[in-house]
């Protein structure tokens, strides 16, 4: 994670322009000297990603089990989300700032839209990993729909669906930054910022703010998906 | 309703296809930066993945670079390597997409490689074939429809975060959505947001074909990737 910042110094070392001098790629005194700027652009980072992969977890899981449920749906769903993945994301943006506005809305319908492809596409992977006899026994025992769904099904399905919204989260986090360019990324308004004032040590910060985020967001899930998978951790050991 | 008929009328505006600020010209610059890009990141990634996955080691580098990758933002790196002024603009932008275009590649060639079944390999190894041999008529057909998905993702991948290149300078049909922000002018920033949306969904589904094609007897089933998600840009 920092070889990469490390990578970017030599680089710097070796250009032979005027100003790196005063434009150091990577600056402590930059962080500590805008720590609130960074905070503050942290928070909005952080509030945007957990809305948006809350609401897209709460939209991809039902979209999965109506695809599993009724077949025909299957191949229109994936299909969907896999259309939406593809848009590039500035392009996306673009087009929902022109309805939406410049406000936070505008980018976060956007993060949903390319979440659900990763969390529909895990779900969905979890289901069908359920073992028929799995599923006869919950019959048999007199479970209806409903019921071996959300006592059975789903939490067979869980560590499936925990991997997707880990690497919806990463992404995500990632993601955001392109925001910037409707005035709502997070760190991304460092990076925007950094870009237009040249200035190195403001862009590696924001960027590395990103990564360092992504890396504890990625372990609080790993912790989250632990606990409510305890027999997982059993298996295994 | 005044933005839809006006992007109809932007789109429609012979003026806007012609000289390299037109339409074909920043089409033609979009793709020749995400071909070299791709290009490169084939000859860096494919032997590398490939030959990982033969020897059987450094799997958990491979999968690890891809992990990392997802958590840096493309957008980061595009602008970091924009404030290099010999890199400001189209190589900087080739660098960067080419960074992003390693991953996907490297991680489908050697996950491609590792589920090849032991029994045909060591089938292979008692008919007395080793080393390329082994791989060029064994492994590398059966982890041909994981590897080229990862060629796939990546170039996808490449053609959309070529969008965002724009704003580093690069050419690219970015520039009508970059160029009509500061413009203000949201019938060109919703024509250039069409394009691009074309122009990766093209590429997609012309790649996603051509995978198809290059899968014998569909043995995978559908073409979807089996190994790294792309990394959006």
């Amino acid at each position: 994670m920092l070889c990469g910042g490390r990578g970017f110094g030599r680089g710097g070392g070796h250009a032979t322009v005027p100003f790196v001098a005063a434009n150091p790629w990577f600056s402590w005194s930059y962080i500590t000297q805008h720590a609130s700027e960074l905070l503050s652009a942290t928070r909005q980072h952080v509030a945007l990603t957990v809305w948006s992969v809350l609401v897209a977890t709460c939209i991809a899981v039902p979209m999965a089990v109506v695809a599993r449920r009724w077949g025909w749906s299957r191949g229109t769903i994936l299909t969907g989300v896999g259309i939406l993945y593809t848009i590039p994301s500035l392009a996306l943006i673009s087009v929902l700032q022109a309805y939406f506005g410049l406000r936070p809305i505008t980018v976060e319908i956007a993060l949903v839209g390319y979440a659900l492809l990763i969390i529909v596409r895990n779900t969905l992977i979890g289901l069908d990993g359920v073992p028929a006899e799995v599923r006869e026994a919950a019959l048999g025992m007199g479970f209806g729909p409903t019921r071996l769904l959300t006592r059975v099904e789903i939490p067979l399905a869980l560590p499936s669906i925990m991997a997707g919204i880990r690497v919806a989260t990463v992404s995500t986090i990632a993601l955001v930054t392109v925001g910037a360019i409707v005035g709502n990324g997070g760190l991304g308004g460092l990076i925007l910022e950094g870009l237009n004032n040249l200035y190195r040590a403001e862009i590696m910060a924001a960027a590395l703010g990103c990564v360092l985020l992504a890396f504890i967001a990625d372990l609080l899930l790993l912790g989250l998906q632990r606990l409510v998978t305890p027999w997982t951790r059993r298996r295994a050991g | 309703m005044n933005t839809i008929l006006g992007t109809w009328h932007w789109l429609t505006t012979a003026e806007h296809y012609r000289g390299t600020a037109g339409v074909p010209h920043r089409l033609l610059e979009h793709v020749v930066i995400s071909g070299i890009a791709v290009g490169l990141a084939v000859l860096i990634a494919l032997p590398l993945g490939l030959w990982l996955g033969h020897v059987g080691h450094g799997g958990a580098v491979a999968i690890n670079v891809s992990n990392i990758g997802r958590a840096i933002p493309t957008f980061a790196i595009l602008v970091l390597l924009a404030t290099v002024p010999s890199l400001f603009g189209d190589a900087g932008a080739v660098l960067a997409l080419l960074v992003f275009a390693i991953p996907p590649i490297l991680t489908n060639a050697y996950v491609g490689m590792r589920e090849v079944d032991p029994d045909v390999r060591e089938a292979a190894v008692g008919m007395g074939m080793a080393g390329i041999t082994l791989v060029r008529r064994v492994e590398l057909p059966l982890a041909l429809p994981l590897v080229a998905a990862g060629v796939r993702t990546a170039t996808v991948q490449v053609v959309a975060t070529a969008t965002l290149a724009a704003y580093v300078g690069a050419g690219g049909l970015g520039r009508f959505i970059a160029d009509g922000f500061g413009l203000q002018d949201t019938p060109m920033i919703l024509s250039g947001a069409i394009l691009v949306a074309l122009l990766a969904l093209v590429t997609e589904i012309g790649l996603g074909r051509l995978e198809v094609g290059l899968t014998p007897g569909r043995r995978r089933g559908s073409p979807t990737p089996g190994g790294a998600a792309q990394v959006r840009g």
